[in-house]
């Protein structure tokens, strides 16, 4: 076991990695945090599933309006599981959106945005039109007859926003008219720009989670602002080294 | 005088309006790459004046500075002749006297060298980047004429659904639909009326109310690709499936969301062959076929208004 092990005191003696993790994994929640705490990370989780059913697409994806409907037909019949990973990637993006919307419906209703956690409602409000872009930038890339005229619709009626309207329209298509730079530009948008984007404002959001804490919920009984209850001293990193008896256990 | 002290001081150099100019001149030089060389060259005059400007205002407050501490300089340097120079060539951050005389501490002058620079390289690599991004917006597309073929293919007072490609060379993705109806000779010169057939609501295809004479199909290969020709009899104008707008054969609103009459292309005669060339929006059609009354707007997008108090709120297009 302790050979097992090794490697992970070795890692953790050279970069505090394990320590973080258990940092992040083993904080301190109220008591009565319950299921309704669980939205966030389902939602990361959603996000997670997109990140690698995208990377696994972008194989097989030819964003080329002469070969697109095809390379999608190619990976929905031939490619091996390949239906499974296009619908896991098709339903997630709307699973992904209808958890975040569930998540801020729970920390809004929760009261969760309050002091001190103003920043990172502001934080996951810029998440939101960044997941709902997603939405909009993938839907063209099958390049069927529903992609290509929900696209036309969807950029014209940013193009009806007055003054820079017409400009943005014609940012969005790449020029006067949707033709072949439309396509590859929705789809660098898609798979590049957008889930860095995204990738970077999940970082700051856990970082402002781990940092404020999780706030109880309304009906708690709890009396806000407790001292936090450091857990005993731990020699050693504490995953591998064993600590010394008596002092990790808990009197029973 | 030591750094520490300039704490409570006020703001040193002071601030300077030069910069707006500076970026008004960079500016101009982006247009001008796209729109006119002399454009370009304006601008960059424009920024070496206010960058010349903005550097001499904020060098202005140590260049002052220093010519307030020269003279009390000077009387030590001068008494003890070369030796200070020594002691700064060796560096002059050990030695502990001649600290104060420096009016501009190494650690910051590091520090906005670093910060600058740092700026300076992030600003040459994003300009291009952006510039590249943003660069279709400003560019015209030419359009060859499109020839739909002889026009005896169009029987005077029939529509016929015609489709063809607007730039053969980047392939099926150009097609485009018009509704073309011959309204016969006035004045000598054949008539038509060419209507696009995308909503100016929001862009979907329209379709006629009416039906369709497939076994009329003319199908013919000319410089616009393959040419389809499918005369059809819209009674009841034409429909947009979806969000509902309804227009009549002259391509007027008579119901639903959209703001306009449809798009109409150019049109010329060319051998005896009918060209359609570009396309620009109608706000509304007097009258019908040949003497129909129809003015000219440029081509906005579908759901801009080019009539009416509206219209203010698209004063500028991007070149189509």
């Amino acid at each position: 076991m302790k050979a097992a092990l090794y490697p992970v005191d070795w890692l953790e003696e050279r970069s505090g990695l394990i320590g973080g993790l258990k940092y992040f994994l083993f904080r301190n929640v109220p008591r009565d945090s319950g299921w309704w705490h669980t939205l966030g990370s389902a939602t990361l989780t959603a996000f997670l599933v997109q990140l690698g059913t995208g990377v696994i697409l972008a194989m097989y994806y030819k964003p080329d309006p002469n070969s697109a409907y095809e390379s999608v037909q190619h990976i929905n019949n031939d490619v091996t599981l390949g239906w499974l990973v296009r619908g896991m990637h098709r339903w997630g993006a709307s699973v992904f959106i209808i958890l975040i919307f569930f998540h801020m419906a729970r920390v809004f209703l929760f009261g969760a945005y309050k002091y001190p956690r103003e920043l990172n409602w502001i934080v996951g409000v810029l998440l939101l039109p960044l997941a709902l872009l997603e939405g909009f930038s993938g839907y063209l890339l099958p390049y069927d007859q529903t992609a290509y005229w929900a696209t036309v619709v969807g950029i014209n009626i940013n193009g009806t926003a007055p003054f820079l309207g017409p400009y943005l329209a014609s940012f969005l298509r790449g020029g006067a008219e949707i033709g072949p730079e439309t396509l590859s530009r929705f789809y660098s948008i898609h798979m590049l720009l957008l889930p860095g984007a995204i990738l970077g404002l999940i970082g700051l959001h856990l970082y402002l989670v781990v940092r404020l804490g999780v706030s109880s919920p309304p009906w708690s009984k709890e009396a806000a602002g407790r001292e936090r209850v450091e857990p005993p001293p731990v020699r050693g990193s504490g995953l591998v080294n064993p600590a010394p008896r008596g002092v990790t256990k808990r009197p029973d | 005088m030591e750094p520490q002290q300039g704490q409570g001081k006020p703001h040193l150099p002071p601030p300077s309006l030069w910069p707006i100019g500076f970026a008004i001149g960079v500016v101009c030089i982006l247009v001008g790459l796209v729109v006119s060389w002399p454009a370009a060259a304006v601008g960059a005059g424009l920024t070496v004046l206010f960058g010349f400007l903005w550097v001499r205002d904020v060098t202005a407050g140590s260049r002052r500075r220093d010519a307030g501490t020269e003279p009390r300089v000077a009387g030590p340097e001068s008494a003890t002749e070369a030796a200070p120079a020594v002691t700064a060539g060796r560096g002059g951050a050990t030695t502990a006297e001649p600290e104060p005389e420096e009016g501009y501490p190494r650690s910051v002058f590091l520090e906005g060298a670093t910060i600058g620079l740092g700026a300076v390289i992030a600003g040459i690599v994003t300009v291009p980047i952006v510039g590249f991004s943003i660069a279709p917006i400003f560019q015209h597309t030419h359009h060859d004429e499109a020839d739909l073929g002889p026009i005896t293919n169009f029987k005077e007072g029939e529509f016929v659904v015609s489709t063809f490609l607007v730039d053969p060379s980047e392939g099926e993705i150009t097609r485009r639909t018009a509704y073309i109806r011959n309204n016969g000779f006035i004045l000598n010169k054949p008539s038509f009326t060419v209507l696009s057939n995308r909503c100016v609501h929001l862009g979907c295809p329209t379709q006629p109310n009416g039906p369709l004479f497939e076994n009329r199909k003319i199908d013919q290969k000319t410089a616009a690709g393959d040419v389809t020709l499918i005369p059809a009899l819209p009674a009841g104008g034409f429909g947009c499936p979806c969000h509902g707008g309804q227009y009549d054969q002259e391509g007027n609103r008579t119901a639903g969301p959209p703001v306009r009459a449809l798009d109409r292309y150019e049109f010329y005669i060319r051998n005896g062959r009918l060209a359609l060339g570009k396309t620009y929006s109608v706000a509304e059609v007097i009258g019908a076929g040949a003497s129909a009354r129809i003015k000219k707007y440029r081509l906005a997008g579908p759901g801009q208004h080019v009539d009416g108090p509206e219209q203010w709120f698209y004063p500028l297009q991007p070149p189509s």
